[in-house]
């Protein structure tokens, strides 16, 4: 067995050639950067200069702003919302290939959805953009059926759609391999026993494949949730998220510090999320 | 029996539907590089190539190619060797801490973008490595190990655990048995590994944008034009760009799942 081989005395050059590169690797660049970052939102600025200290003035500043938790309830919002809609967009979806697909086809399918990872997520957007301008193709086609103009740009409707370019491919993808790994005999009963499709979806499937939707959602609420492109650029970033406010903070204002406690608040927000998640996707049904 | 073929048809319509959302940007955006029109509608303009001419004779735009082109090669090389790295190490070894040790290599992707953004400014600046192209490399190489990890990891596990054993029967040192057994094995995975980690790293904006001080990567180049105004020649970049990153994307998969299924013989 691999276990006996390591059994060598003090170092052992051979395991630790490769053991030691990432360690090394992410404590520089990994733990390093998190770990200043937190101490960063202790640290003061005098005249656009950082110093370090620890002052808990950018807690008390941030947590005193009003626009600062409006911006944090909206995005907590509108990630929610976000993961509701992809979870149910992508559902019948993925029910459908999971279920009524052949394997080929599932297969295809799921190559299919890897190849919006790989393609600029800001040309979709900005593609988006175009598509649903006050003369795009949208209002053009709607036009001809004596329809519209909608105004669809700098709405929650344009945020809504970019979170969709982003989070569908991952959300159908997680949520097919979850129902695909639904034991199929056991929905053949549900069957034969007479229960009804939607029954059979709402008793049996989703309770079955449980782990993997809620790992769906969890990790669709965290793409939503750091999202700055779609809120910004077809949200019109009237009520501006965390990420924007991140990038405000920075990009302009110089005010670093704060816009770590933007940051941290967002990590612990999303381990919550997270770990909230994980407890239910592992906790034992109630026998109900 | 009808009711199900109707329940089976209209999924199948919403199903295609569905795909069709996820693609239409991406379909649009090609359509519209070879469009003339500066605000795109139906119906279409003339054919046109104007963007792309625009785009080639642009030398901010082939110096962000450039920095894009390098900054990839170097993050495709490092990150695959790290992840090769650790791979070998879950794959060969129980130690103390694993749980922690595999987090470490793990943990970055699932951290949203803009928050590695500006820890990574903010630590890269504190030591003086910020603002210049290894910059971007360095951040790009810590986001995209986990893939090359995985792919590498997936590979070992199937690999006979007695291979290795036999080599060293036969008289091979751990390093020779690494060299002419466990390399060659896993050669696919690492082929396919540079490839995905480079095509990653090739789309990455939000981390680049911040790092990157004055040297653009294509990615950059892009928010920075989207930011100004409705400029078509982002579909130009992008449709060049999507052809770079499904080249990558198709030649790790043909090495990944080609080489599986000979494998499994």
């Amino acid at each position: 067995m691999t276990t006996k081989i390591t059994g060598k005395k003090h170092f052992d050059l051979y395991a630790m050639t490769w053991r030691l590169p990432i360690i090394i690797w992410q404590g520089m660049f990994f733990v390093g950067p998190i770990i200043f970052m937190i101490a960063m939102s202790f640290f003061l600025v005098q005249n656009y200069r950082m110093t370090e200290a620890f002052e808990f003035v950018n807690w008390e500043k941030m947590f005193s702003r009003g626009y600062f938790w409006d911006s944090y309830w909206h995005t907590v919002w509108i990630a929610s919302l976000s993961t509701i809609c992809a979870m149910c967009l992508a559902f019948p979806a993925a029910y459908a290939l999971a279920f009524r697909a052949s394997e080929n086809t599932r297969r295809m399918a799921i190559f299919l959805l890897i190849i919006p990872f790989f393609s600029s997520y800001l040309v979709r957007t900005f593609s988006w953009f175009v598509i649903l301008a006050e003369s795009g193709v949208v209002n053009a086609a709607l036009g001809w059926i004596g329809l519209g103009p909608f105004t669809m740009l700098n709405t929650t409707f344009g945020t809504l759609v970019g979170y969709m370019t982003l989070t569908l491919p991952l959300v159908v993808i997680l949520q097919t391999l979850a129902m695909a790994s639904v034991d199929k005999t056991l929905v053949e009963a549900a069957h034969n026993l007479g229960c009804k499709p939607f029954e059979t979806i709402w008793r049996v499937i989703i309770p079955l494949a449980k782990t993997g939707l809620i790992i769906a959602a969890v990790f669709c609420f965290i793409l939503s949730f750091g999202d700055f492109v779609a809120p910004f650029y077809l949200g019109g970033s009237q009520d501006p998220t965390l990420p924007i406010l991140i990038i405000d903070t920075t990009k302009s204002g110089q005010q670093w510090p704060r816009a770590a406690v933007v940051a941290i608040m967002m990590m612990v927000t999303l381990f919550a999320v997270a770990f909230t998640g994980i407890a239910l996707a592992y906790r034992k049904r109630s026998s109900s | 029996m009808n009711k199900t073929r109707l329940l089976d048809g209209s999924l199948r319509i919403y199903t295609v539907l569905i795909f069709a959302f996820i693609f239409a940007p991406i379909l649009f955006s090609v359509i519209f590089s070879f469009n003339s029109q500066r605000f795109p509608t139906i119906p279409l303009g003339e054919f046109s190539t104007e963007w792309y001419v625009k785009i080639l004779n642009d030398p901010d735009i082939w110096e962000a190619a450039l920095n894009s082109l390098i900054v990839s090669t170097c993050t495709a090389v490092l990150a695959t060797f790290l992840g090769f790295c650790t791979a070998y190490s879950d794959y060969r070894y129980r130690f103390w801490l694993k749980g922690p040790y595999l987090a470490l290599i793990l943990l970055p992707p699932t951290i949203p973008l803009i928050i590695m953004a500006l820890a990574m400014l903010a630590w890269l600046s504190k030591i003086g490595m910020s603002g210049q192209l290894y910059s971007v490399i360095i951040a790009h190489t810590v986001l995209t190990a986990p893939f090359a990890m995985a792919v590498i990891r997936l590979r070992l596990s199937h690999m006979d655990e007695n291979l290795e054993a036999a080599a060293w029967n036969l008289g091979g040192s751990e390093w020779t048995t690494m060299r002419h057994v466990i390399v060659p094995f896993c050669k696919p995975a690492i082929i396919s590994a540079l490839c995905l980690t480079a095509a990653v790293s090739f789309d990455e904006f939000a981390v680049s944008w911040f790092v990157s001080g004055l040297n653009k990567t294509l990615p950059v180049a892009i928010l920075e034009i989207v930011q100004g105004n409705i400029d078509p020649t982002v579909n130009a970049i992008g449709t060049f760009v999507f052809l770079i990153s499904m080249t990558l994307i198709i030649v790790a998969q043909i090495f990944l799942v080609g080489r599986q299924i000979k494998g499994t013989e």
